[in-house]
């Protein structure tokens, strides 16, 4: 089994409330020093089998496709090689 | 005139689509997101709602749905359709609009009657309103943020492509208080308020949001 990992942030140019919320928060908490916090998502995919170089290809596709909005998202995909 | 109504799973405002549909004049026909089949309408409206739940991003399943694939299709080859919030973010998703639609600037969903300039009436969708023309409709939504990097901000401007501002205090944090847009050839528009909710005095403010649906009509005789 093989295990990729797609993180997607949204691009720097792109406002991010989230973040800015819980940069607030951490604020609160009494936490000095934090100077921007952003947000995103990360996608954990098991392969069954093996990960061949056209399945990575694949998945590198459907990244850029589904897993995150090229207009607004950048991603990045990584081989969980401790799998 | 027949003016499909496409139903994803979670769309909220099909409902009122069609019936705002029905009182301009026209025949609202039901789509079904699993169907690859537009029932050979005139028009399509993408109606309000949280397709699949909002899950991963606004827009982005409902884009893969079915009859979005015929949807695409029809609407390069000409075919009116009109992306009302969730549909807007269905037709972003789908490419059949630029920019995208993100979060409230402010994280809180808003819901309140809001003022519009309707900037642009050569779309199939706004050919009965006037150029500066105000209207109220309802808005109500949490990620109705328009984004686009600047380069294709100027190229809506300067192509006459927006096609309502917000009047009055932007809402939602959109740049350059963008509401609607259209593509280039102005058979596909998207806008984040609600024209189907302000039909009818009875159930909305104002009766400024029929001139989406009557517009539409006028466009498809003259096609």
């Amino acid at each position: 089994m093989a295990r990729v990992i797609v993180d997607v942030m949204l691009k720097p140019e792109i406002l991010d409330p989230q973040g800015r919320a819980v940069q607030g928060a951490l604020g609160r908490l009494g936490i000095a020093g934090v100077a921007d916090v952003r947000q995103g998502k990360q996608f954990v995919i098991e392969i069954d089998g093996e990960l061949t170089e056209e399945r990575r290809e694949q998945l590198h596709a459907i990244a850029g496709e589904l897993l995150c909005n090229p207009v607004i998202e950048d991603f990045v995909l990584v081989v969980d090689e401790a799998q | 005139m027949r003016i499909g109504v496409v139903t994803f799973p979670g769309s909220l405002d099909d409902a009122d689509a069609a019936r705002a549909v029905r009182i301009a004049g026209g025949e609202p026909v039901s789509l079904w997101h699993g169907d690859a089949d537009l029932k050979s309408v005139d028009a399509v409206v993408l109606p309000g709602g949280f397709s699949y739940g909002d899950y991963l991003r606004c827009g982005a399943i409902a884009r893969f749905a079915p009859v979005m694939a015929e949807l695409v299709k029809a609407a390069d080859g000409g075919l009116p359709v009109l992306g009302i919030c969730n549909g807007f973010q269905v037709l972003c998703e789908s490419h059949l609009l630029p920019g995208a639609l993100t979060r409230n600037d402010h994280l809180h969903f808003i819901c309140r009657d809001q003022a519009l300039r309707i900037e642009d009436s050569s779309s199939a969708w706004t050919s009965d309103y006037a150029v500066g023309q105000e209207i109220v409709v309802p808005l109500k939504n949490g990620e109705g943020c328009f984004v686009a990097d600047e380069h294709v901000l100027d190229e809506l401007e300067g192509e006459g492509r927006v096609i309502a501002r917000y009047v009055g205090g932007n809402p939602n944090g959109s740049r350059r208080d963008i509401a609607g847009i259209r593509n280039a050839r102005g058979n596909v528009v998207g806008l984040m308020p609600h024209p189907e909710h302000a039909v009818d005095l009875l159930t909305g403010p104002t009766v400024d949001g029929l001139g989406f649906f009557t517009s539409v009509l006028t466009s498809v005789v003259n096609a």
